[in-house]
C-alpha cells in the first residue's frame, strides 16, 4: 500500500514539520517514504507545501501528479490544492482558518476545526499536530504510537515542555475523526 | 693540501636548484630566490616546505627551487596554499607572487587568506607591469609610466590608482607580518632578508599570516638598462610606494 | 543496519565523511547550502576541516591545495557557482589531481532560479573548462544512490587521478528520505599517494603542474590524460535498465526525472503499454550498450530532462538514426510529475498505432 500526501499552509503553520513527522514514524516503522518540501524564497509568508509518500515497497516518484491526499491549512491553499485532490481522495480542511467548503461531490472531506482545538489547549502552533492526528486516526499509514514515539525522541531537553502539548494535540485531531466515525455509523 | 684549509664564504644555498634561471638581465627576482633559498637553508624548512608558483614572470619558480612545488592558476596562489596548509599544518607553505597574479586578479584571495590569518608565507614581487605578457599595465603601474596599454602615462581618470598592496594587507587583522622591502642595494638586501625571515618565522612559529612586498626592477618591459632601471625605481616607485614594516616591526 | 531518514544535502555531507573526506571547501549558495552546515558542525568531530571559501573560485583552489597535500577533498555547490569552479576543476585535471565536486544543479542561465534542473548536463558532460578533458560524471535518482556514489566518486577520483563531479539537482537535495550508510572509511588506512606533496625528506623534490612551454611534451601529456579518460570510460559505464525487456517505448530520463518518470512507466505498464527506461548513472562516460541490446526489441525512444535537450544529443550519438526519438523537455526550475510523462508516452503510442 502506497500513501500519497500534500500538505500546504502558511510558513510557520508547522507544515514542514507535519510532512516530517510522517516521514521520521515511517522510517522507524521500516517502511519506505520520501518527503519533498518546496524550498525557497515562498517559504517566507506565502504558501509553503510538502509531498510526502509512505509505502511498503520502494517508492519511484516523490513528485506527486494528484494526490490522494491534501491537507490544507489555510485559504490560499485550499483554492490552489482543492481542485487537484485525485478523484476519490481525501481532503483535510483546517476550518479554523478556511470558511470555504469543497463542492466536490467525488472526494472525501474532513473538516477539522485545527486551529481553535490548538487554542483550547494552549497553543495555536500544535493546529499541525491536531491535523496530523485526524489523518493518522482515518488512513493509518503509519501507527500512532510511532508518531508517539517521535515526538518522545525529538522533544528533549528545552523542548521536552511541549511534548504533552503536542501528545494532546495529536489525539485531539484524532478524537475528531474517530467522532464522525461513532456519528455515521 | 688540506681541504679544511678553505672555508666558503659563498655558494649556492642547497634549497637553490642548480639551474639557470629563466629572469631577464637586471631583473630582482633572482637576487629574491636566493634569499628565500638561503632562509629555507638557515630555518632548516627544505624538507617541509612547499613553494605555490603564480602565472607571471615567476611561473617556472617551482624549478628554481629544490622543495616541493604546485603551481596555481592566476591569482589563486594563496586558495591553493590554505587547503595544502590545513592539510598539513606542520609545512612551511610560501606563495611567490608577482603584482599582475596578486594585485590584480588574486585580490580576493590574497585578501581573505591574510584575513583568515592562515599560517602561510607571501613573497610579492612589485614591478609595477605584467612582465611576462610584455609590460601591460598592472594595479600597481604609476601615474604617468608608460605601458604596452598605457601608451600616453596611466591617467588615473582612465585607469584609477596604483594600489599600495602591503598597507593594504597591514590595515587588516589577520596578519601579524607585513612589510615593503627592496634588493638594489646591499645593506636593502640584508633588511629584505631579515624580514623574509620574519615572515617565515610568523609561519613557524604558528602567530599567522606574514607578508613581504618587494619592489623589483622590470628592465626589459621599462625599456632601462639595468643600472638605470635600479634609479628608475629608487626615484619614482620608493617614494610612491614607502619602504617600511607595517606589522609586526619594532614600532607596532 | 539503521536506516536514518536525511536530507538528501545531509546525507552527502555524511556520505562524503564516511567515505574518508576530511576536507570541505565551499561557499553557500541555494539550493545546497546544508552540505556546509552539515559540514561545519560534523568536520570537527572528525578532526576534518570546513572551509567557507570566500568565493566559488577559492573554494575549488582550495580543493586543489589539499588534494595536492594527498587528502580526500571536496567542495560542493550549485549551477552558478560550478561556472566558477570550471577553471580550478581545469587545474585539477591538469595537475592529474582527484577531487570530488557535487553540483546540485538549479536552473539558469544566468542567476536563473533555485528550482531544480538538468541544465548543467553538457557543461559537466563535455568537459567544462578549458582544454580537453572529461570528468566521470555521476547522476544519482535517490537520497540512497547518492550516499553510494559518493564513496565511488572518492573511489573513482583517487583511481585515475582526475576530478569526479555528482549531478544532482535541486530535488534530490531538499527531499528526504531513508538511508543507510554501507561504508565507513578511515582516511588513515588509504594507501599513500606516491605523488603527494608532504615535504621532501629523504627523496627529491616533487611538483604538481599543469604547465609544459614545450608543446610536443604538453602533446604527450594530453595523450597521457586521453589513456585515463579511455581507461575510464571502459570501466566506470553504469546504467539501470528498468522493464525493458519487451519494451517498444523506451524511456531515457536520468536523475530525478527517471524516478518520476518510472511512476509513469508503472501506471502505463498497468494498462498494457510496453514501456521501459534505459536510466544512465554515469553520465560520462555515456553508457552505450543498453541502447544496442535494447534496440531490436524499440520502436521509439523518449528521452525526458529538465532541460530543453542536452542528454538528448548523447542518445542520438547512441541510438545512431536507427529509431526515431522524441524529446520533451523542462528548462528553468520546474519539474515534471508523473502524470505529464505518462500522457507522453501515451501520445506517442498512439501516434505509433496510426
Amino acid at each position: 500500500m502506497t500513501y500519497e500526501l500534500l500538505c500546504a499552509g502558511f510558513g510557520g503553520q508547522g507544515v514542514m514539520l507535519m510532512g516530517q513527522l510522517l516521514a521520521y514514524a515511517a522510517t522507524i516503522e521500516g517502511k519506505e517514504t520520501t518527503f519533498f518540501q518546496s524550498y525557497g524564497p515562498e517559504m517566507r509568508g506565502g504558501t509553503a507545501n510538502c509531498q510526502v509518500v509512505i509505502s511498503n515497497t520502494p517508492i519511484s516518484s516523490p513528485v506527486l501528479s494528484s494526490p490522494q491526499v491534501v491537507i490544507v491549512m489555510n485559504r490560499p491553499s485550499f483554492e490552489k490544492y482543492e481542485p487537484m485532490v485525485h478523484s476519490g481522495g481525501i481532503l483535510f480542511v483546517n476550518s479554523s482558518l478556511i470558511d470555504l467548503v469543497s463542492q466536490r461531490a467525488d472526494i472525501e472531506t474532513h473538516y477539522i476545526p485545527a486551529s481553535q482545538i490548538a487554542q483550547e489547549i494552549g497553543n495555536t502552533l500544535v493546529a499541525n499536530l491536531v491535523m496530523t492526528g485526524a489523518y493518522v486516526e482515518r488512513l493509518h499509514p503509519i501507527a500512532s504510537e510511532s508518531i508517539e514515539a517521535v515526538l518522545k525522541k525529538t522533544l528533549t531537553g528545552r523542548k521536552e515542555q511541549y511534548l504533552a502539548l503536542n501528545l494532546e494535540a495529536f489525539k485531539r485531531g484524532a478524537a475528531v475523526i474517530t467522532k464522525t466515525k461513532e456519528q455515521t455509523t | 693540501m688540506s681541504t679544511q684549509t678553505y672555508r666558503p664564504l659563498y655558494q649556492r644555498p642547497k634549497s637553490l636548484s642548480p639551474v639557470r634561471n629563466s629572469y631577464c638581465p637586471g631583473c630582482h627576482h633572482g637576487i629574491i630566490h636566493r634569499l628565500l633559498a638561503e632562509l629555507i637553508d638557515e630555518l632548516q624548512i627544505q624538507e617541509r616546505s612547499v613553494i605555490v608558483a603564480p602565472v607571471g614572470c615567476s611561473v617556472l619558480a617551482y624549478n628554481f627551487f629544490e622543495i616541493d612545488a604546485i603551481q596555481a592558476a592566476h591569482g589563486r596562489a594563496p586558495a591553493v596554499a590554505t587547503g595544502i596548509k590545513r592539510v598539513h599544518p606542520e609545512m612551511v607553505v610560501i606563495t611567490y607572487q608577482g603584482d599582475g597574479d596578486l594585485a590584480a586578479i588574486g585580490t580576493a584571495e590574497i585578501v581573505h587568506a591574510a584575513n583568515r590569518g592562515e599560517r602561510i608565507t607571501t613573497v610579492f614581487v612589485n614591478n609595477a607591469n605584467f612582465g611576462m605578457t610584455g609590460g601591460q599595465m598592472a594595479p600597481t603601474t604609476l601615474i604617468g609610466q608608460k605601458t604596452e596599454t598605457t601608451p600616453e602615462g596611466r591617467d588615473p581618470l582612465r585607469n584609477g590608482f596604483p594600489i599600495r598592496v602591503a598597507e593594504m594587507i597591514a590595515s587588516l587583522t589577520g596578519p601579524v607580518y607585513v612589510a615593503r622591502v627592496a634588493v638594489y642595494t646591499p645593506p636593502l638586501v640584508a633588511k629584505a632578508r631579515n624580514s623574509m625571515k620574519k615572515a617565515l618565522l610568523a609561519q613557524i612559529e604558528g602567530r599567522g599570516f606574514g607578508f613581504v612586498e618587494i619592489l623589483s626592477t622590470c628592465p626589459t618591459n621599462w625599456g632601462l638598462t639595468p643600472v638605470q632601471a635600479t634609479k628608475w625605481l629608487e626615484e619614482n616607485m620608493v617614494p610612491y610606494y614607502p619602504l617600511a614594516e607595517f606589522v609586526g616591526g619594532p614600532q607596532t | 543496519m539503521e536506516r536514518v531518514l536525511m536530507k538528501g544535502t545531509e546525507a552527502c555531507a555524511e556520505a562524503a565523511i564516511k567515505a574518508g573526506c576530511r576536507y570541505f571547501f565551499g561557499y553557500p549558495i541555494t539550493p545546497q547550502n546544508e552540505v556546509a552546515s552539515y559540514m561545519s558542525k560534523r568536520m570537527p568531530e572528525v578532526g576534518g576541516v570546513y572551509l567557507q571559501g570566500e568565493s566559488e573560485l577559492a573554494s575549488i583552489n582550495m580543493v586543489m591545495g589539499a588534494s595536492a597535500a594527498g587528502a580526500r577533498a571536496m567542495t560542493s555547490s550549485s549551477s552558478p557557482g560550478i561556472s566558477l569552479m570550471q577553471e580550478g576543476i581545469s587545474y585539477m585535471v591538469g595537475c592529474q589531481l582527484p577531487g570530488v565536486i557535487v553540483n546540485f544543479v538549479r536552473g539558469g542561465p544566468g542567476l536563473g532560479g533555485i528550482g531544480p534542473a538538468q541544465s548543467d548536463y553538457l557543461q559537466a558532460t563535455k568537459g567544462g573548462g578549458h582544454g580537453d578533458y572529461n570528468l566521470v560524471v555521476l547522476g544519482p535518482s535517490s537520497i540512497q544512490e547518492l550516499v553510494d556514489l559518493m564513496k565511488d566518486a572518492f573511489e573513482i577520483a583517487d583511481r585515475y587521478r582526475n576530478p569526479v563531479l555528482i549531478l544532482a539537482d535541486g530535488i534530490i537535495g531538499q527531499m528526504m528520505e531513508a538511508v543507510q550508510f554501507k561504508f565507513e572509511i578511515d582516511p588513515t588506512t588509504l594507501p599513500d599517494k606516491t605523488w603527494a606533496l608532504d615535504g621532501a625528506k629523504g627523496r627529491t623534490k616533487r611538483l604538481i603542474n599543469s604547465l609544459d612551454l614545450v608543446p610536443e611534451r604538453l602533446e604527450q601529456h594530453n595523450w597521457n590524460l586521453q589513456a585515463k579518460f579511455a581507461q575510464a570510460a571502459e570501466t566506470e559505464l553504469r546504467w539501470e535498465e528498468f522493464l525493458l525487456d519487451d519494451a517498444e517505448t523506451v524511456l531515457v530520463c536520468f536523475g530525478t526525472v527517471a524516478r518520476i518518470a518510472k511512476k509513469a512507466i508503472e501506471n502505463a505498464r498497468q494498462k498494457g503499454i510496453k514501456v521501459g527506461m534505459i536510466r544512465p548513472i554515469s553520465l560520462w562516460p555515456f553508457p552505450q550498450a543498453p541502447f544496442q541490446k535494447f534496440m531490436a526489441g524499440a520502436k521509439r525512444f523518449l528521452v525526458v530532462e529538465m532541460n530543453a535537450g542536452q542528454m538528448l544529443q548523447d542518445v542520438r550519438l547512441a541510438v545512431c538514426c536507427q529509431r526515431p526519438i522524441r524529446f520533451s523537455g523542462k528548462p528553468g526550475g520546474t519539474t515534471f510529475n508523473p502524470e505529464m510523462i505518462e500522457k507522453l508516452i501515451w501520445d506517442l503510442e498512439e501516434e505509433g498505432s496510426k
